[in-house]
C-alpha cells in the first residue's frame, strides 16, 4: 500500500461515461477512461487490507461476495497507485484471461465486498481493472504467447463464450491442441452476441482478444452446432477430451395470453438480430427493430436493461421496464450487511439514457404481466399489467399476490421477455448421455468438472446455471486445470 | 514429589525430562555477598559476619512448596586450617601444614555401604594420581530445622583430606592435581550406574578454599553445618549465596558457591558456550597440565546449572595458569568496541581476546576468588546490582544489597557500588582494593596485544577488491526466487521496507496462519524454528537505546589452542557485519594470505536423486569439509548454492550450516573453520538470525540483492540505487539480528553465534539429534524427506515441465490473506459469520463461525485443532455450571489506550464488566473518571490494571482502582521486544492518561527496569500486592520451552495468577519477524505449565490463565483440559466490535475506528457492548455444550485432564502426520494430595510489615481526619516497599490529589529495604537518614522522599552511593532530594518528579518522559537514552558530560533564561535546606561561577512540541485547545524525529 491515508484523502470518483443524450446516437461503447493521475488517487484508496474481501469470491447467502476470479486486487491498486501499470497487468493477468471483458460488463461483487465500503463509496476496483487492460492492449503489452511445446493431446472446447473461452487459453497455454466449436456465425457466445455492442465492443475488444488466441494456437471453428452438424459422438472419438461451455440459454418464458403474438420476443433474440447488424454496419437494419415503437421490457436485470439502451439507439418511441420485485432500497439493509452483495438500488445506462431522452427512469416495480393483446394481424399493441405484493405463504416462502383495482394497460409494439435463463438447451446433453441435475444443469461437481462420462467436463452457466462472466471465466479457468491433470496425470494449473 | 520413579539416575532431585518438562531449562537466581578483610586477617568474626549478610538477603532466595525447604545456601571460605587441625586429630587423621592438603566435602549417599564403595572408588584414583588420602570425616550435620523435601535427598557429608605428593612443583600444580581427581571422579563415580552414584558430588576440593552448601534456607546454614559455628574456624574471606530458584525440586549441588565463584545472573548464550568449549576441547595443549589435560575432559559437567558450567570454565582458565581476574575479563568482557573513551591498549586486549573465545553473555554478578583475591564483575550492560561498604579498620563487604551488614557509619570509609563492565578486586596478599584501572592495564599490557593485532588480523575493508563480482541476472532470476521460495509479499512487504529505510517489517493483529507442519504448503526450514526470548529469569535488552553494547564483528578463520595462545591466534579476518554484500563476498571468496585458506564447496542436490537424495548430500557435504579442513587447512569455508538450475535443487542452507556446524563439533574440528554462506534462500531477519544461532559466521544472500536490483528495475522500488538499497538491506537485516539476540538478552553477535536460542516445532527428534543437537523439538514432526519434498515442490515450481505463470512471483499470503495463499483463521467468511452472529444476536449463525473455525479437516492450523475429545458420560446441559458463572472466567487481551481508541477501549470495558469478567487497561493507564460507575449501572473501569515496563500512568490511584494487577513480561506479538507510540499517535487524551506530553514519541523499554530475574519479579509481586491487598497479581508471560519453569518460579514469587499467552496473539504493531517466529502455540505454553506447576505441587496456589486465538468454546474448552482455569480473548472480541483484520493497527488508518485515535476515523467506530456480550455469551454457551457432552459440571473439574484429550485419528496430512502429542497429553505422576487447579491463596506476608505492623496505625489519624502526623522509625535492608500500604489507603480515599504536602512525615534511619517509598501519594514525605537500596520512589505518585547519610558519617556525601539502582522508574509526580550518588538508570522513565541528586550511574534519565533532575555531579555512560520529555540539569565541572550523553534524542544547551536560572536555583536550594547536602551549599555559594557548567538536556521532539503549545496560546487558544493545536502542527511536521 504505497498510500496508507489515501483512502482518507480521495474521494470515489469513477470516469464520465459519454453524454447519455450524445451516446445514444450510435453504438460505441459508452466508457470512457480517466486520465491516469486520478486513476491513480484511485488506487491509492485502496487499504491493502489484511483480508481483502474484495478478493474473496466466496459466496455468501448464495450471491457473490469478492471477485469470483480471486483477481489481486490490492496488489494492482497499489501498482497503478505507483505507476507500475505492466506489472499492474501482470498480476491481472495472473487470474482473469480476460480482464477487458469483466472490466466492462462484471456487475463488480468486489466493490460490494470492498473493505472501504463499511465507511465510504468503495474502490473504483472495476474502473482500475478495465484500465490497466486497456492501457496493456494500447502500449502493445498484450502479446500472443504460444506453447514451446506440445503435449500431443487435443481438446475440444464446445462453447466460446467466457466460460469456453477460458478454458481454452488455459488448456492452450499448457500445450495442448484446443479446437473451440461455436454455433454462431462468430465466436465469444454471450460476449458477442448477449451484451450490445456500447457496452462491449465486439471488434475491439472480443475478436482482439479470439485474434490472440488464434495466434496462440486455438483454434476455432465457427457455424459448429455439435449434435447438429458435428457428431457429438465423433468429437468423444477424435478428441481426448471434450469440455462444454455450452451456456444456460433456454431463457425463461411468460406463458400468458398473448404469448405468441408478433411483436412479443425473447431478448437474447433481439440483441443477437442487433448485434449482427451492428457489425454487418448498420445497427438501424436489424431484424427486430424498435423504430418508432413503444416498447415494453419485462425484467429488470442487465439483460433488460440492454434491451432498454438497445431500444433507445434504434428510436424507439417509448421505453418501460417491468419488474415484478419490489424497488430496491438505496441503503443496505441489516439483514444485507457489508460483505455481502449489496441489494440497492442501481441506476445502468440504460436506465440513464432512458431518464434523459424521456424524463423518467423507465422501471415500474411490483408489477407483472397479465396478459398480451394483440391487433387483428396478430401483433401485439398492449401489455396488461397488475401489481403484486409479496407476502409469505404457509411453506414460509415469499410468493407474489395480485392486487385488485391495480390493473393497467400499457399500449407496446414490441416486448422483450428479459426474464433470465433456465438452464442448458437440453439436447447435446441427451446426445452425449450426460446426467443432468435437478435444476436441469449439466451434473458435475465444483472444482472437479468431470461429467458422468469420463472425458467429458463442462463448465460455465451450462454446469452452474445462469450466472455472472466471472463466474464464467473462474470455471473455464478451473476446468482447464482438471482437463489437464485427466490428460497429463498432475496439472500445474492454478 | 510422589516417587523416585521420575528421577533419572545420575540427577539426584531434579526429575527427569518428562511430558514437556525439561531440566535442562532451570533457571535460578539470587542474592550474594562476600566479606574480606583486606589485610588478609584470619578470624572467626568474617564467618559470622558473611552468615549474617546472607541472612539479611533471605528475601531473596526463596522457599518451595514448604516453607522450611529452601532452594539453596552456601559459604565458601579459606581452609581454615586450625579447624581441621583439630578436628582431624579428634578422627586421627594425620593433617600436614596448611598448604601441604587439599580438602573437600563429599556428597554421599546415605547407605553406609554404598557410600564405603564409592569412597574406595574415589581413595583409588587419588592414589592412582600419585597423592595420598590422608582420611575421612564424618563432616557434622543437623537437619531437624530441615524440610520433608530437602530431608528426603539429603546426602551424607563426608570430608576427604588428601596429602600432596611431593612431586608436585607448587601451590598451582596441586591444585591442578586436585582438579584432575576430582574431574576422574566425577567421569569414573558420578557418570557410572555404582549404587549411589548419583549421590556423587564434591562442593570443592581445594588446597585453598572450602565450600559448605545445601539445599537450606539462608537461616538454616550455620545451624545445619555446626563446623561454621566453631570459634575457631578461621578465614579472611567469605563469599556467601542464596539462591531462588524456579522450581521446587532437591537439589543439594545446584546450591553456590562453586569452586571459584558464586553467581547471581543467568548465561544467556550458554548452549553455545557449552558447544564452543567442548569443540576447543580437541585443540587443548597445555604446559601446565601435560597429559593430564585429557582427565579433565569434558569441561563442562552437562549437569550443572548455568552459574556451575560458567565455574567449569573459569576453573580451567585459572588452573591453566591466567589469574583469575584475567580469566574474568576474557569471560565477561565489557563493551569495548563502541566505547568512546577506553585507551586502546584495553581495546586491543579485548580484540585479541575475542579471537580466543566468545563471552558467556547475559545478566550476571559474578563474586569469585581463588581463596586470596576476592572479585567481583557485572555483565556488559550492568543488569545485577552490587553494593560494597569498605571500612575504616580494612573490611570490605559486597553484596547484592546495601545494609546487609551493620556497621557504625563512623567506621565506614566508602560506600560504592559496582559498575558494568568494572572490575573490583580485594587482594589479600597486597591487603587492598586493586582499583579497576590497575588490574586491567597490569593485564592489557602484559603482551603487545596491538602490534599481534596488526599483524595477523585482517580487516575486511584492507582486502583487495575482488576482480569479478558475480552481476544479478534477471532473465533466470525468478526461477531462483520460486526454488528459494520468494513471494511478491515476501518483495512488498519484507524486502521492500529493508532495502528502502534500512529498517524491519511492520505488521499487526498477530499470526492466525497454521505452523509450517501444518501448512499445506510447502515452507522453508526456517519456518519450523521459533525463537526464545527471555523473560523474568533475565531481562531483554534494549538494543536500539542501549546500543552501546552491543556489537556485531565477526571473525573469521581458525581458532587456535585457548589454553596457549600465540600472537597469531589472531589470525582473522574482521567483519563488522555478519551480512555481506557481494562486493565483500567476492572479496572473501578471493582472499589469498597465509594462514587464512579459503574453500568453497557447493550447497546443491541433484533432484533425480529424489528425496532420499537430501541426507546423502549433507553426509557428503561433512566428509569433504573433514577432509578440507584436515587435508588442506582450509580455515573459512563456503558454502554455497548458487547453481540452481532444473538439475540441482539447494539443500536448505540452514540445515547445511547446522549439520555440518554439528557434525565438526563432534569430529573435534569446530574451531578450525569458520563458515560462511553463500545462499539465495535466506532474506528475514528470522533466516539471518537461525543461520548465525546455528553456527554460521557471515551470509552473503545473493537473490535477495538480485530481487532488491530487479524491483528497482521494474520500478517498486523508486528513487533508490542499488548500492544504497544493498547496503540498507544489510544494515536492517544485522540489527534485526541484533535485535532478536537481545530479545534474549544477548547484547554480541558473537555470543549470539551458535547459541541456538531456538525451539523446533514440527521436527523429529532423529533430525534434530544429528542437524540440530540439543535444540528442544516437542511434538515430533517432519523427517527429512518430507524436509526434501518440501524443497523439490518448490523446485518443480521454479522449472515446471509445461511453464503455465511464467512471468510472477506467486502472491503470498502469509501476512495478508489470499486465496492460493496460506490458510489463516481469521478469514473472509469467519469474520463475516462472527460479525453477523453478534449483531443479530444469533448463536446459530455463531455455530456457522465455530463450525468453520474448529473444523479443521481441510486446513490445519493450530495443534488444538488436531485434538479430538474422548468421548465420556453425557450429562443433561442443566447440570452443567451457568453460562453467567463461566464467563466471570473470562477476560480480554490487554490493548492499551492508545493502541485502540477509546470507544472500543471503553466498550470492551462496560462489556466485561457486564458478565462480572474482566477486562485490561493495557499499558497506557487509563483516565480516573472511569473509576466511577456510570448512571445506567455500567462501569468502564477496566478490572485488571496492567503494569508494563514502560509504567505509563501506573499512579497508586490506578493500582488501588484494580480487581487485578497484571504485570506483562512479555506479549505474544513481540516477546522480548519494547514497544513505541510514535509521536503522531500520542493524541492529548493519550498523553494525558500517560503521564506525557502529546505530540511526543514513547518508548516501552525491552525490560522492565525493575525485573532482572526472578528474586526482582517477587519483589515487584509484593510492591503491586503492597499498592491494593484486594488485587490479585497476575505475571502475563509468552509460552516458550521452559515456560513452565518459569511459571513456578513466579508461582514461589507469590503471583495470583499466571497467564500464558500464545505466540500468536497481539495486536498493535510489531516487526514481522516477532509475529511469525518469535514465541510458541499456548498449547505447548499451557500444557508445559500445567505439568510443571503439578510436578512442582505448586499448581494448588496460583491460577492459570491462558490465551492467544481463543475463538471458540471448543478452544475454551482444550484449554482447560490442558490445564488453564482462566481464558482471554481479544482478536475474538475487537471483530465482535468490528475489527476487520485491516492490520493497521501502527499506522493510526483503522478505518473501522478501533484502533486508531484519528477522531475523524473514531466517527466510524460501530461497536457495542452488546456485541461483546455476544461474543462472550456465545463461547460460553458452546463450552457448556461440550462439558455437557464430555460430563463435566464445573470447569474446575475439567482441568488438566488431559486424558480426555486424544490425536485425531486418520490425519493424513503429509507432514503432520510425523506429530506426537504423547508429551502434550502427558500427565506427571503426582499423588492425589497435589492439587490440580487454584484453591489455596499465596501467603504475600504482608503481615510482618512495617506498613502494617507500625505505620498505617500511625498514619491513620492523617488519613481519617486530615491531621499530620510525624513520626521516627528505624529502618532496615530487609524492610522493603516501605510507605506504599499507607499510600494506597491515601489514593483510594482520595483518589490522585492525595493529601496536603507534609501531611505524614516519617523520618527512618538505617538502610533501607528495596522499592522505598514506591507510589506513594501525595501528602506523604519520608526522610531517610541512612542509604537505600533499590527502586527508591518506584512509581512515586507525588510523595516526597528525602534522603542523605547518617550523621558521623566521614566520607563526602556526594563522592558515594547512597541509593541504589533504577530510583525513581516509572515515577509521575513528587519530589525527591538525595545527598549522594544513585546508582543505574536513575529516574528511568520518569514522567513528573522533580529530583536533585549528587551523582548517576549510567543509564541516567533513560525513557524519561517529563519532571525535572538535577545532577550535581558525575553521570555514568549513556545519559537520556531515549529521553523523549521533562528537562536535567547536570552540572558539568570536568567539562566532558557530552561524551556520556546519548544524543539520539536530546539536545545539550547552556541555562540562560534567568526565569530558568532562578527555577534551577531554587531546587538546589530546597536541596540544601532538606538534605543539609554540602555539595549544594558550595555550589549556591559559588552560583555564578556554577550556574555555566549546568548543561540542559532537552529532549529535541519535547522542546519542538513545548514551542508549538506556546505558539497556539500565542495565537489565544487555551487548555486542551492549545494542546490539540499544537498537536496537529507537530504531526504534519515530517522532519519529527522518529526512531525505531
Amino acid at each position: 500500500m504505497g498510500k496508507p491515508t489515501g483512502f482518507i484523502e480521495y474521494l470515489r470518483e469513477i470516469p464520465v461515461d459519454r453524454p447519455p443524450l450524445e451516446r445514444v446516437r450510435d453504438w460505441k461503447e459508452f466508457h470512457l477512461h480517466m486520465e491516469e493521475k486520478k486513476l491513480r488517487n484511485q488506487g491509492a484508496r485502496c487499504m491493502d487490507c489484511g483480508i481483502p474481501f474484495c478478493h474473496t469470491g466466496k459466496l455468501i447467502s448464495g450471491m457473490a461476495s469478492g471477485c469470483p476470479v480471486h483477481n489481486l486486487i490490492p496488489e494492482w491498486n497499489d501498482l497503478v497507485f505507483r505507476g507500475q501499470w505492466q506489472e499492474a497487468l501482470r498480476r491481472l493477468h495472473r487470474t482473469n484471461n480476460f480482464p477487458e471483458f469483466t472490466g466492462r460488463v462484471c456487475p463488480a461483487p468486489c466493490e460490494g465486498s470492498c473493505t472501504l465500503g463499511i465507511i465510504s463509496p468503495p474502490v473504483t476496483i472495476k474502473n482500475i481493472e478495465c484500465a490497466i487492460i486497456d492501457k496493456g492492449w494500447d502500449e502493445g503489452w498484450v502479446l500472443p504467447e504460444a506453447p514451446k511445446t506440445r503435449t500431443g493431446k487435443k481438446v475440444a472446447v464446445v462453447g466460446s463464450g467466457p466460460s469456453g473461452l477460458a478454458a481454452a487459453a488455459q488448456l492452450n497455454k499448457v500445450g495442448h491442441t484446443v479446437t473451440v466449436f461455436e454455433r454462431a456465425d462468430r465466436p465469444g457466445g454471450l460476449l458477442m452476441y448477449g451484451i450490445p455492442n456500447m457496452k462491449l465492443d465486439k471488434q475491439e475488444v472480443v475478436l482482439r482478444r479470439v485474434q490472440l488466441l488464434e495466434q496462440e494456437g486455438v483454434k476455432f471453428i465457427c457455424n459448429a452446432t455439435v449434435g447438429d452438424n458435428v457428431e457429438a459422438e465423433a468429437l468423444l472419438k477424435e478428441f481426448d477430451a471434450v469440455v462444454l461451455c455450452t451456456g444456460a440459454t433456454q431463457p425463461r418464458d411468460l406463458p400468458v395470453e398473448g404469448r405468441a403474438l408478433k411483436g412479443v420476443h425473447f431478448a437474447m433474440e433481439y440483441l443477437t438480430a442487433n448485434t449482427k447488424a451492428v457489425l454487418g454496419g448498420d445497427g438501424s437494419k436489424s431484424a427486430i427493430s424498435a423504430a418508432g415503437k413503444d416498447v415494453i421490457i419485462i425484467g429488470g436485470g442487465d439483460t433488460g436493461t440492454d434491451c432498454v439502451g438497445s431500444s433507445i439507439r434504434q428510436g424507439c418511441k417509448t421505453v418501460r421496464q417491468i419488474e415484478i420485485l419490489p424497488k430496491p432500497p438505496l441503503e443496505r439493509q441489516p439483514d444485507n450487511p457489508w460483505p455481502e452483495w449489496p441489494k440497492t438500488l442501481k441506476v445502468d445506462y440504460g436506465q440513464e439514457e432512458a431518464a434523459a431522452k424521456f424524463g423518467a427512469d423507465p422501471r415500474t416495480y411490483l408489477t407483472t404481466v397479465k396478459k398480451f393483446v394483440g391487433d387483428e394481424a396478430g401483433n401485439v399493441k398492449e401489455v396488461h399489467t397488475v401489481e403484486v405484493k409479496w407476502t409469505k405463504n404457509d411453506k414460509g416462502q415469499f410468493i407474489p399476490q395480485e392486487q385488485a383495482g391495480t390493473e393497467k394497460v400499457l399500449p407496446a409494439q414490441l416486448v422483450f421477455l428479459a426474464m433470465g435463463f433456465l438452464g442448458p438447451e437440453q439436447a447435446l446433453l441427451k446426445d452425449l448421455k450426460l446426467e443432468t441435475d435437478p435444476r436441469s444443469n449439466i451434473k458435475a461437481e465444483y472444482g472437479k468438472f468431470g461429467t458422468s462420462v469420463k472425458g467429458v467436463f463442462a463448465a460455465g452457466d451450462c454446469r452452474r446455471g445462469q450466472s455472472l462472466v466471472v463466474w464464467a471465466i473462474n470455471e473455464g479457468r478451473a476446468v482447464a486445470r482438471e482437463c489437464d491433470r485427466y490428460l497429463m496425470g498432475s496439472s500445474d494449473l492454478p | 514429589m510422589s516417587s523416585n520413579s521420575t528421577t533419572r539416575p545420575g540427577q539426584l532431585g531434579l526429575p527427569a525430562k518428562q511430558g514437556l518438562y525439561d531440566p535442562f531449562f532451570e533457571h535460578d537466581a539470587c542474592g550474594v555477598g562476600f566479606v574480606v578483610d583486606m589485610k588478609g586477617r584470619k578470624s572467626h568474626r568474617i564467618v559470622e559476619q558473611a552468615i549474617q549478610v546472607l541472612v539479611n538477603l533471605d528475601h531473596r532466595g526463596a522457599a518451595g512448596s514448604e516453607p522450611n525447604t529452601g532452594d539453596g545456601a552456601g559459604i565458601l571460605l579459606q581452609i581454615p586450617h586450625t579447624f581441621f587441625a583439630a578436628a582431624c586429630k579428634k578422627a586421627r587423621i594425620p593433617l600436614p601444614a596448611a598448604g601441604e592438603y587439599g580438602t573437600g566435602i563429599v556428597f554421599l549417599p546415605k547407605n553406609v555401604t554404598k557410600r564405603r564403595r564409592l569412597e574406595e572408588k574415589f581413595e583409588q584414583i587419588i592414589q592412582s594420581e600419585g597423592q595420598t588420602v590422608l582420611g575421612w570425616r564424618t563432616v557434622p550435620t543437623n537437619n531437624k530445622s530441615l524440610g520433608e523435601t530437602a530431608k528426603a535427598s539429603e546426602p551424607a557429608m563426608r570430608q576427604i583430606f588428601i596429602g600432596r605428593s611431593p612431586e608436585l612443583a607448587d601451590n598451582a600444580a596441586f591444585e591442578r592435581k586436585l582438579y584432575v581427581i576430582r574431574k576422574r571422579a566425577y567421569n569414573e563415580i558420578r557418570n557410572t550406574t555404582m549404587d549411589g552414584a548419583e549421590y556423587w558430588y564434591l562442593p570443592s576440593l581445594s588446597s585453598q578454599t572450602i565450600v559448605y552448601k545445601g539445599m537450606l534456607l539462608t537461616l538454616q546454614l550455620a545451624d545445619y553445618f555446626p563446623d561454621l559455628s566453631d570459634p575457631t574456624m578461621e578465614t579472611a574471606l567469605a563469599l556467601v549465596h542464596s539462591r531462588f530458584s524456579t522450581n521446587t525440586f532437591p537439589s543439594w549441588n545446584r546450591a553456590h558457591p562453586y569452586r571459584y565463584l558464586a553467581h547471581n545472573g543467568e548465561i544467556n548464550t550458554l548452549r553455545g558456550n557449552i558447544n564452543w568449549m567442548h569443540a576447543r576441547e580437541a585443540l587443548f595443549i597445555s604446559e601446565a597440565f601435560g597429559d593430564d589435560i585429557k582427565k579433565v575432559l569434558p569441561v563442562i559437567d552437562p549437569h550443572g546449572s548455568d552459574s556451575a558450567m560458567f565455574d567449569n570454565t573459569l576453573e580451567l582458565l585459572v588452573l591453566a595458569g591466567r589469574p583469575i581476574a584475567h580469566a574474568a575479563m576474557m569471560m565477561i568482557p565489557e563493551p569495548w568496541s563502541g566505547h568512546e573513551t577506553m585507551d586502546d591498549a584495553r581495546k586491543a586486549f579485548y580484540q585479541y581476546h575475542s579471537c580466543l573465545m566468545e563471552p558467556w553473555d547475559g545478566p550476571a554478578c559474578i563474586c569469585f576468588t581463588d581463596g586470596k583475591q576476592m572479585g567481583a564483575v557485572l555483565d556488559r550492560n550492568g543488569l545485577r546490582p552490587a553494593r560494597y561498604y569498605v571500612t575504616k579498620d580494612g573490611l570490605v563487604i559486597l553484596a547484592s544489597e546495601a545494609g546487609v551488614l551493620d556497621i557504625d557509619p563512623i567506621n565506614v570509609e566508602k560506600k560504592g557500588r559496582l559498575q558494568p563492565g568494572r572490575m573490583f578486586l580485594v587482594d589479600t596478599e597486597l591487603g587492598r582494593i586493586v582499583e579497576d584501572e590497575e588490574i586491567k592495564a597490569k593485564f592489557v599490557n602484559e603482551r603487545p596485544y596491538r602490534e599481534w593485532l596488526d599483524q595477523h588480523l585482517v580487516k575486511l575493508e584492507d582486502l583487495p577488491a575482488a576482480p569479478e563480482v558475480p552481476q544479478p541476472d534477471h532473465e533466470t532470476l525468478l526461477q531462483r526466487q520460486i526454488a528459494f521460495g520468494y513471494t511478491h509479499e515476501d518483495e512488498r512487504l519484507l524486502i521492500t521496507p529493508m532495502a528502502r529505510d534500512g529498517v524491519e517489517a511492520t505488521g499487526a493483529m498477530g499470526n492466525d496462519a497454521p505452523l509450517a507442519v501444518l501448512s499445506n504448503k510447502p515452507r522453508l526450514l526456517y519456518d519450523y524454528f521459533k525463537q526464545l526470548f527471555a523473560q523474568v529469569t533475565n531481562p531483554p535488552i534494549d538494543c536500539i537505546r542501549e546500543e552501546i553494547i552491543t556489537s556485531a564483528e565477526t571473525r573469521l578463520g581458525s581458532e587456535g589452542n585457548l589454553l596457549q595462545p600465540t600472537p597469531s591466534s589472531c589470525r582473522r579476518v574482521e567483519l563488522k557485519w555478519p551480512v555481506l554484500t557481494n562486493e565483500e563476498f567476492a572479496k572473501i571468496r578471493r582472499m589469498e594470505l597465509p594462514g587464512l585458506k579459503v574453500g568453497s564447496l557447493p550447497i546443491l542436490f541433484r533432484v533425480t536423486r529424489g528425496e532420499q537424495g537430501l541426507r546423502k548430500s549433507v553426509e557428503e557435504l561433512c566428509l569433504m569439509a573433514r577432509r578440507m579442513i584436515e587435508e588442506e587447512e582450509i580455515s573459512v569455508l563456503i558454502l554455497s548454492d548458487r547453481g540452481v538450475n532444473k538439475d540441482f535443487a539447494p539443500i536448505p542452507a540452514l540445515l547445511a550450516v547446522s549439520g555440518l556446524h554439528h557434525y565438526l563439533i563432534r569430529e573435534g574440528l569446530r574451531t578450525r573453520v569458520s563458515i560462511v554462506l553463500e545462499t539465495g534462500e535466506a532474506r528475514e531477519v528470522h533466516h539471518f538470525a537461525l543461520l548465525i544461532g546455528y553456527g554460521c559466521s557471515a551470509i552473503n544472500p545473493y537473490v535477495a540483492f538480485e530481487t532488491i536490483d530487479d524491483m528497482i528495475r521494474e520500478g517498486l522500488l523508486p528513487n533508490i540505487d542499488h548500492k544504497t538499497a544493498c547496503k540498507n538491506f544489510v544494515k536492517a537485516a544485522a540489527k534485526g539480528v541484533i535485535k532478536v539476540a537481545s530479545k534474549m538478552g544477548i547484547s554480541a553477535i558473537q555470543s549470539y553465534r551458535g547459541a541456538q536460542v531456538f525451539e523446533a516445532v514440527g521436527i523429529r527428534q532423529d533430525i534434530i539429534d544429528q542437524f540440530f543437537t540439543w535444540t528442544p523439538s516437542r511434538v515430533g514432526g517432519i523427517g527429512l524427506r518430507t524436509l526434501a519434498n518440501e524443497v523439490l515442490l518448490r523446485h518443480r515450481a521454479a522449472f515446471p515441465e509445461r511453464p503455465v505463470n511464467g512471468h510472477v512471483l506467486p502472491e503470498g499470503g502469509q501476512y495478508k490473506w489470499r486465496d492460493d495463499g496460506e490458510f489463516h483463521l481469521f478469514n473472509p467468511e469467519t469474520i463475516h459469520f462472527l460479525q453477523k452472529a453478534v449483531r443479530l444476536g444469533s448463536y446459530s449463525v455463531f455455530k456457522d463461525y465455530a463450525r468453520l473455525v474448529n473444523d479443521q479437516s481441510k486446513n490445519l492450523c493450530t495443534l488444538r485443532g488436531l485434538l479430538d475429545f474422548k468421548p465420556g458420560d453425557a450429562i443433561p446441559i442443566e447440570e452443567v455450571e451457568s453460562v453467567e458463572s463461566i464467563m466471570k472466567r473470562f477476560k480480554t487481551g490487554a490493548m492499551s489506550y492508545g493502541s485502540i481508541s477509546k470507544e472500543a477501549h471503553e466498550t470492551m470495558a462496560v462489556a466485561m464488566n457486564r458478565i462480572g469478567g474482566k477486562s485490561n487497561t493495557g499499558e497506557g493507564g487509563e483516565d480516573p473518571i472511569r473509576y466511577l460507575p456510570l448512571d445506567n449501572g455500567d462501569s468502564k473501569n477496566s478490572a485488571i490494571k496492567q503494569v508494563a515496563s514502560g509504567r505509563f500512568g501506573v499512579t497508586g490511584e490506578y493500582l488501588a482502582n484494580a480487581r487485578e494487577l497484571q504485570i506483562k513480561m512479555a506479549q505474544g506479538a513481540k516477546p522480548g521486544e519494547g514497544g513505541q507510540l510514535p509521536g503522531t499517535k500520542v493524541y492529548p487524551w493519550v498523553a494525558k492518561t500517560r503521564h506525557t506530553t502529546a505530540g511526543v514519541g514513547l518508548i516501552s523499554p525491552p525490560p522492565h527496569h525493575d525485573i532482572y530475574s526472578i528474586e526482582d519479579l517477587a519483589e515487584l509481586i509484593h510492591d503491586l500486592k503492597n499498592a491494593n491487598r484486594r488485587a490479585r497479581i497476575s505475571v502475563k508471560l509468552v509460552a516458550e520451552v521452559g515456560v513452565g519453569t518459569i511459571a513456578a518460579g513466579v508461582a514461589k514469587a507469590h503471583a495470583d495468577v499466571v497467564l500464558i499467552s500464545g505466540h500468536d496473539g497481539g495486536t498493535g504493531a510489531s516487526p514481522q519477524t516477532s509475529i511469525k517466529h518469535a514465541g510458541l502455540p499456548w498449547e505447548l505454553g499451557l500444557a508445559e505449565t500445567h505439568q510443571t506447576l503439578v510436578l512442582n505441587n505448586l499448581r494448588s496456589r496460583i491460577a492459570v490463565e491462558t490465551d492467544g486465538q481463543l475463538k471458540t468454546g471448543r478452544d475454551v474448552v482444550i484449554a482447560a483440559l490442558l490445564g488453564a482455569e482462566e481464558f482471554g480473548f481479544a482478536t475474538g472480541p475487537l471483530v465482535a466490535m468490528g475489527c476487520i483484520m485491516m492490520r493497521v493497527c501502527h499506522l493510526n488508518t483503522c478505518p473501522v475506528g478501533v484502533a486508531t485515535q484519528d477522531p475523524k476515523l473514531r466517527e466510524k467506530f460501530q461497536g457495542k457492548p452488546e456485541h461483546v456480550v455476544n461474543f462472550m455469551k456465545f463461547i460460553a454457551t458452546e463450552v457448556r455444550e461440550i462439558m455437557a457432552q464430555l460430563g463435566f459440571r464445573t470447569i474446575e473439574e475439567m482441568i488438566g485432564h488431559t486424558e480426555r484429550l486424544e490425536p485425531k485419528q486418520a490425519i493424513e496430512h503429509w507432514k503432520a502426520k510425523g506429530l506426537d502429542f504423547s508429551s502434550i497429553l502427558y500427565q506427571p505422576d503426582a499423588g492425589p494430595e497435589v492439587g490440580r487447579f487454584c484453591q489455596t491463596q499465596q501467603d504475600h506476608g504482608l503481615d510482618k510489615s512495617i506498613d502494617l505492623t507500625q505505620l498505617l496505625a500511625l498514619c491513620q489519624p492523617a488519613i481519617d481526619k486530615g491531621e499530620k502526623v510525624v513520626a521516627e522509625l528505624p529502618i532496615k535492608n530487609v524492610h522493603r516497599v516501605v510507605g506504599t500500604i499507607t499510600g494506597s489507603e491515601i489514593s483510594k480515599k482520595y483518589g490522585a490529589k492525595g493529601l496536603p504536602e507534609d501531611t505524614i512525615r516519617i523520618k527512618f534511619n538505617g538502610s533501607a529495604g528495596q522499592s522505598f517509598g514506591a507510589f506513594m501519594p501525595k501528602g506523604m514525605t519520608f526522610t531517610l537518614e541512612g542509604d537505600a537500596n533499590d527502586y527508591v520512589g518506584k512509581g512515586l505518585s507525588g510523595g516526597k522522599i528525602i534522603v542523605y547519610p547518617p550523621a558521623g558519617s566521614t566520607f563526602p556525601a556526594e563522592e558515594n552511593i547512597i541509593v541504589g539502582n533504577v530510583a525513581l522508574y516509572g515515577a509521575t509526580s513528587g519530589e525527591v532530594y538525595i545527598r549522594g550518588m544513585a546508582g543505574e538508570r536513575f529516574c528511568v522513565r520518569n514522567s513528573g518528579v522533580d529530583a536533585v541528586v549528587e551523582g548517576v550511574g549510567d543509564h541516567g534519565c533513560e525513557y524519561m518522559t517529563g519532571g525535572r533532575v538535577v545532577v550535581l555531579g558525575q553521570t555514568g555512560r549513556n545519559f537520556a537514552a531515549g529521553m523523549s520529555g521533562g528537562v536535567a540539569y547536570v552540572l558539568d565541572e570536568a567539562g566532558d558530560f557530552d561524551t556520556r550523553v546519548n544524543k539520539q534524542m536530546v539536545g545539550l544547551d547552556k541555562v540562560t533564561a534567568p526565569a530558568e536560572l532562578a527555577e534551577l536555583r531554587a531546587q538546589v536550594e530546597r536541596h540544601a535546606q532538606l538534605t543539609g547536602s554540602a555539595r549544594a551549599k558550595q555550589v549556591l555559594a559559588a552560583w555564578d561561577t556554577f550556574a555555566p557548567k549546568f548543561v540542559k538536556v532537552l529532549p529535541k521532539d519535547y522542546q519542538r512540541m513545548l514551542a508549538c503549545i506556546e505558539r497556539a496560546k500565542a495565537q489565544g487558544l487555551t487548555g486542551d485547545e492549545a494542546i490539540m493545536a499544537a498537536f496537529e502542527e507537530n504531526a504534519r511536521d515530517l522532519s519529527r524525529v522518529g526512531g525505531n
